[in-house]
């Protein structure tokens, strides 16, 4: 055999733990992205379809939206669009999760003296880059259609990093989905029934005022209506949350930072524990 | 003589439900030998590997690779090995060599050594020309080709082979011992399974015969053919009433019992292939007035193993699944 004698410059093994966690992730992430530039129609999640609920709700439905307080309905969708448009990348995050784990690849990299953390951490933060482009996709169709921001660009950026902090919370919540599911048809499935009524129980496409009253506190509590309400907030859109009075309703922002927390805060740790344990 | 063995496996245990996938195993594999596990689909051989490559817990037992305990040491255990297993654990959608890149990134490799190793070992196996295009292009004896690499990108010191021809038409088969035969050349140890007694035969130093989760025999290719008869002797007798006295005639060939099959005439007789074997059986049959119509001589089969080390034939562990085919093909 042409085994050349390793050398000690040859190793990475002398790193600390972190500079190897980095490594891992850096190299996993590659991968991702290697996938979609193979691959670009995996996209179509977060560009395709975020164009046609645009066009759908702004032209079809929206002509039949009241606003309470008044506005725009153009100008009010694109908040709510964006929460959608992150939030709905997480069954596709479980998709590509049960595809991993359902072959022979998961069993090598937990053969491998790597990262045990790395390898979800690094499918999180290849979908984080697809989720920057589903934003960036909203907000050009939103620009297209009439939707204009009235305030400065701190509020633009701070509603922008919300919406990406609430996607990656999603994204962990993807995760588990795929780790606990055994097949990609299951995933999906599943993540169709967990995301329709979130996204649709709640502030995203018609104001929550317009709903019965025993479905008002469900539809205003969840943490889409939060991100909702405070990216029309944080844009100067049409924001008729403002007029309720409920906690969430009133402080948007903190209620976003709250959910995406608390989700992260359950997700990751059990992400990477049933990732452990998966078929031990 | 007190050199750690490279495997060593005491009393492992593994339920799977209801199911013993493992029950009691016991193996000690030496440095820089190849160990062939043996036996049919569901006795147990892909478990075991998975324990000592640190992929399950046993419930039971406990395994060291190179003296490091798989569990409670599994992080050093990751260090020592390579595991290549029944399905190419490669990602479709990267070129061989990123592929190849990638798992020596993740295995300690700086981004030079990973890249020199992986050209290294796509030249060796036969991938350079096909090093840039994706794995999905890839045929079925490239992946495993590929996916041996992978497992070998490492430097291991001790090598997993989950039935690493499986699957593979023959040319591709012959590759595959090829190559293995190279490792065994360089040092590596080497555990492998497989349900072909012939390659276990050709590949391994060392066999172990496992069924229903333990060890039933073991030893040298040469003993444990020896122990069942290594070819089968099969005869067609010109009579049937000749059964009696040719089983008596073949006696002191027999390597073990004579299978007789009165409707059919036929005789099986498990024997220790020599030159002018088959010239000898003749002459002691014509010897004794029994006149034959064939015979033929064929290696022993991994059933033939089983049925004489544990008198049932082999057979899956998922008994309930095969019941229930043999009972749908009854029903047809």
């Amino acid at each position: 055999m042409t085994a050349a004698t390793l050398s000690a410059a040859d190793l990475t093994t002398g790193r600390g733990s972190l500079a190897q966690f980095l490594n891992d992730v850096w190299v996993l992430t590659k991968r991702s992205i290697a996938r979609i530039r193979r691959e670009p129609e995996t996209l179509s999640e977060v560009t395709i379809q975020p164009v046609m609920f645009v066009l759908m709700f702004a032209y079809v439905f929206g002509g039949a939206i009241a606003i309470p307080g008044g506005g725009n309905y153009h100008e009010y969708l694109i908040g709510g669009m964006l929460g959608m448009g992150l939030a709905q990348t997480a069954p596709g995050t479980a998709v590509a999760v049960v595809s991993d784990m359902s072959t022979g690849l998961i069993d090598r990299f937990r053969s491998l003296p790597m990262s045990r953390a790395a390898v979800l951490t690094a499918r999180t933060i290849a979908d984080l880059l697809t989720q920057v482009i589903g934003a960036a996709v909203v907000a050009g169709v939103g620009l297209a259609i009439g939707w204009r921001v009235h305030t400065g660009p701190g509020d633009v950026i701070e509603a922008f990093a919300l919406a990406l902090l609430f996607g990656y919370a999603f994204t962990w919540a993807g995760v588990c989905l795929g780790m606990v599911l055994r097949s990609p048809e299951a995933a999906q499935q599943t993540g169709f029934i967990i995301f329709l009524p979130l996204t649709f129980i709640s502030s995203a496409f018609v104001p929550t005022q317009g709903m019965p009253g025993w479905l008002q506190p469900i539809a205003e509590w969840n943490p889409m209506s939060s991100l909702a309400a405070a990216c029309r907030q944080l844009f100067g859109n049409p924001n008729p949350a403002a007029l309720v009075d409920a906690w969430p309703a009133q402080h948007a922002e903190l209620a976003v930072i709250c959910w995406s927390l608390g989700m992260l805060a359950v997700f990751a740790p059990l992400a990477v524990h049933l990732y452990r344990n998966k078929g031990r | 003589m007190s050199e750690t063995p490279a495997i060593e496996a005491e009393g492992l245990v593994k339920h799977y439900g209801k199911t013993k996938a493992l029950d009691g195993l016991d193996l000690t594999v030496g440095q820089r030998t190849v160990y062939g596990l043996l036996g049919p689909n569901g006795a147990g051989k892909t478990t075991a590997v998975r324990i000592l490559a640190t992929l399950l817990r046993p419930d039971g037992g406990r395994a060291r690779v190179d003296g490091h305990d798989v569990v409670a040491e599994a992080a050093v255990v990751r260090r020592t090995i390579g595991l290549t297993g029944q399905y190419a654990a490669l990602d479709e959608y990267l070129t061989g060599r990123s592929n190849l890149v990638m798992v020596g990134r993740l295995s300690r490799l700086t981004t030079r050594a990973a890249t020199r190793r992986a050209d290294e070992l796509l030249e060796r196996f036969g991938l350079a020309e096909a090093a840039t295009r994706a794995v999905k292009t890839y045929s079925g004896g490239m992946r495993r080709r590929l996916d041996l690499a992978a497992s070998l990108i490492g430097h291991p010191s001790v090598l997993f082979l989950d039935e690493p021809t499986t699957g593979l038409d023959p040319s591709a088969r012959a590759l595959m011992w090829d190559i293995v035969r190279e490792l065994v050349a360089d040092g590596t140890t080497l555990l492998l399974t497989t349900q072909y007694l012939d390659e276990a035969d050709q590949l391994a130093d060392r066999i172990a015969v496992i069924d229903g989760g333990k060890v039933i025999a073991e030893g040298t290719p040469t003993a444990l053919k020896a122990s069942v008869g290594g070819q089968r002797v099969l005869l067609t007798l010109a009579e049937a009433s000749d059964i009696a006295i040719a089983v008596k005639a073949l006696q002191p060939f027999a390597a073990g019992s004579i299978i007789p099959n009165v409707g059919n005439r036929l005789l099986e007789v498990p024997v220790i292939a020599t030159d002018g074997l088959a010239t000898e059986v003749l002459r002691a049959l014509d010897a004794a007035g029994v006149r034959v119509s064939d015979i033929a001589v064929r290696s022993a089969s991994l059933d033939d193993v089983f049925l004489t080390l544990t008198g049932h034939a082999a057979e899956a562990a998922d008994e309930d699944d095969d019941k229930a085919e043999l009972a749908e093909e009854a029903a047809v």
